[in-house]
């Protein structure tokens, strides 16, 4: 019977997840805001609510995330990576390559089925191959950010847009939507664009099936459609696919703390 | 100043226009005109037998040719010319495939290496041009033409546009932005995100540090003069160097790049006099180019 915790300190939201003999028995997210720290605390308490644990039940803390340094609560701390891998394969045993598309980066991770990160490839240097390319998008076009996908699924075709930048993205955006270009179609040369780098870096590290994707992008139809166009295969997608970091750590810090009580 | 026209669109530089006087085009015997329709600014400047006439340099709609057309127009008010008084027109840059009056395009890298040439003579090598949505750096030899190049125009680091956002997210005037990027006593670390959309998170977060927004406006700055210079030194810095485009006008960019590359530009002409204007030498080298091609047109 072991209880563990991961937190993941994402550059928009921190997500908890409780594990309790490997299953998820709580979860909760919160937003960053100007104050990391808090909305850690916050959403850990929430997470603990949901599972209806106390605190001091919870053997091991495990962080990850863009923020793990602020998280000054944990026990210890795992890769993105190393925690993609491990959540990959909690969901679906057969996943061997993960792609994590968050607010302000994308990864690939290859795994093996023990959920060991083997290789791994980032984009954490432009925002064109994330998330937060869609929210930009989206103010731009006037429409709400989940919206967007449905949106997309509706064009015939993607309007022509300078897509490997959001900022020239944003103006020529501002020049379709003047030119009464439909707005289906620019919400899909906007996920067009996005899924063709994240492809690009996905087919960098090589594929090996199955693939899962997670991270909050991966609940986005539109990205998620305009990707399997890309890969030309199928991808598994979790129920939250948005907890993987949260999730991953907190089954790192079930193995540290069995560890730990063999000593 | 009252409260409806404050400033709100920091990024919103001025236009300008300029006829030069003791002109007469009724006695000019070719008279050509170059458009560049850049992604940010249209400048059109108007030549008789290859001496600058009249230039004006504005905003870039969201439509290329109406651009153009208010770009020439423009330059061509009070001048008392119509289109049929051309001889020859070239369009450059970013939207030079969309010049409805233009004879010709030819790519703005041409344009730029020609206009540096005409700009400042023949001793020029290298050409840093900072344009809107892209940055080059040109090598060219003594007669204005390239001799290879390189260019980013996949992202708005170190460009005109990304420049200015950080500006509106600063609420500095862009036509200021040097200026205040130089009120520091010491140079700050530069702005680590290469990303524009990065930079502007990290910007908000060193303003709540406590820092000044000169001292954030100089990290950026620097940030962008850093990723300058290394194209730059890509292609290989030879003198003369000269910079060209939105940007040669900011200069906090000058200073920065100058220091790292440890090379000075050379001056910027007297602009109000002769019309030789680093914007505009892009169209320049367009109007010099519509002379040449209408010379050879003569000749077959």
């Amino acid at each position: 019977m072991v209880v563990s915790a991961g937190v993941d300190m994402g550059t928009q939201r921190v997500k908890v997840a409780i594990i309790k003999d490997k299953q998820v028995v709580g979860k909760a997210q919160e937003f960053v805001g100007f104050e990391p720290i808090k909305a850690a605390e916050k959403a850990l308490e929430e997470a603990l609510k949901d599972a209806s644990i106390s605190r001091d039940e919870i053997e091991h803390i495990t962080a990850t995330g863009a923020g793990v340094d602020m998280a000054t609560f944990a026990d210890s701390t795992v890769s993105m990576m190393g925690a993609d891998a491990k959540a990959g394969t909690y969901f679906f045993s057969s996943a061997r390559t993960v792609i994590d598309v968050g607010a302000e980066d994308a990864r690939a991770v290859k795994c093996d089925e023990y959920g060991i990160m083997q290789d791994f490839i980032v984009n954490a240097r432009c925002a064109a191959g994330a998330g937060t390319f869609i929210e930009a998008m989206a103010r731009a076009l006037e429409v709400e950010l989940e919206d967007m996908g449905a949106l997309s699924l509706h064009a015939e075709r993607a309007s022509p847009i300078n897509a490997s930048c959001v900022i020239f993205a944003e103006s020529d955006v501002v020049s379709l939507i003047h030119r009464e270009e439909p707005k289906t179609e620019i919400a899909r040369a906007i996920f067009d664009a996005m899924a063709e780098r994240v492809s690009s870096m996905v087919k960098r590290l090589g594929i090996n099936p199955d693939v899962v994707l997670v991270g909050g992008v991966a609940k986005d139809v539109g990205f998620v459609t305009s990707l399997k166009r890309r890969l030309g295969i199928e991808i598994l997608i979790p129920k939250e696919p948005i907890y993987a970091g949260a999730i991953g750590a907190a089954l790192v810090a079930a193995r540290k703390a069995k560890r730990s009580r063999r000593q | 100043m009252t409260n409806n026209n404050e400033k709100t669109e920091y990024w919103r530089w001025l236009e300008y226009k300029k006829v030069m006087p003791n002109k007469d085009w009724k006695k000019a015997k070719i008279i050509t005109a170059g458009v560049d329709v850049g992604s940010v600014g249209s400048k059109a400047v108007i030549m008789l037998d290859g001496e600058i006439y009249a230039w004006s340099v504005m905003r870039t709609g969201s439509n290329s040719s109406d651009s153009a057309k208010k770009a020439l127009g423009w330059a061509m008010e009070d001048t008392g010319l119509t289109l049929e008084d051309f001889h020859y027109i070239v369009g450059t840059g970013y939207g030079r495939v969309n010049v409805p009056m233009a004879n010709r395009a030819i790519t703005e890298i041409a344009c730029h290496a020609k206009g540096a040439n005409y700009i400042w003579g023949p001793t020029v090598r290298t050409v840093l041009d900072v344009g809107g949505q892209d940055v080059k750096a040109i090598k060219i030899d003594e007669n204005g033409k390239v001799v290879s190049f390189l260019m980013n125009d996949k992202c708005a680091a170190g460009t005109g546009r990304g420049m200015e956002v950080i500006a509106d997210l600063l609420k500095i005037p862009i036509e200021d932005v040097g200026k205040e990027s130089l009120r520091v006593n010491e140079e700050p670390e530069p702005v680590s995100s290469t990303c524009v959309v990065f930079a502007k998170t990290e910007a908000v977060g060193l303003l709540r540090k406590g820092w000044t927004k000169e001292k954030v406006i100089a990290a950026y700055v620097r940030a962008m003069a850093i990723r300058m210079s290394d194209l730059i030194e890509k292609v290989g810095c030879e003198k003369d160097f000269v910079i060209t485009g939105g940007q040669s006008k900011n200069i906090g960019i000058v200073k920065r790049v100058e220091n790292i590359l440890g090379v000075k530009r050379l001056p910027v002409p007297n602009l109000k006099e002769t019309g030789l204007d680093p914007v505009s030498a892009g169209a320049i080298g367009a109007a010099l180019f519509a002379k040449a091609l209408y010379e050879k047109s003569l000749k077959q």
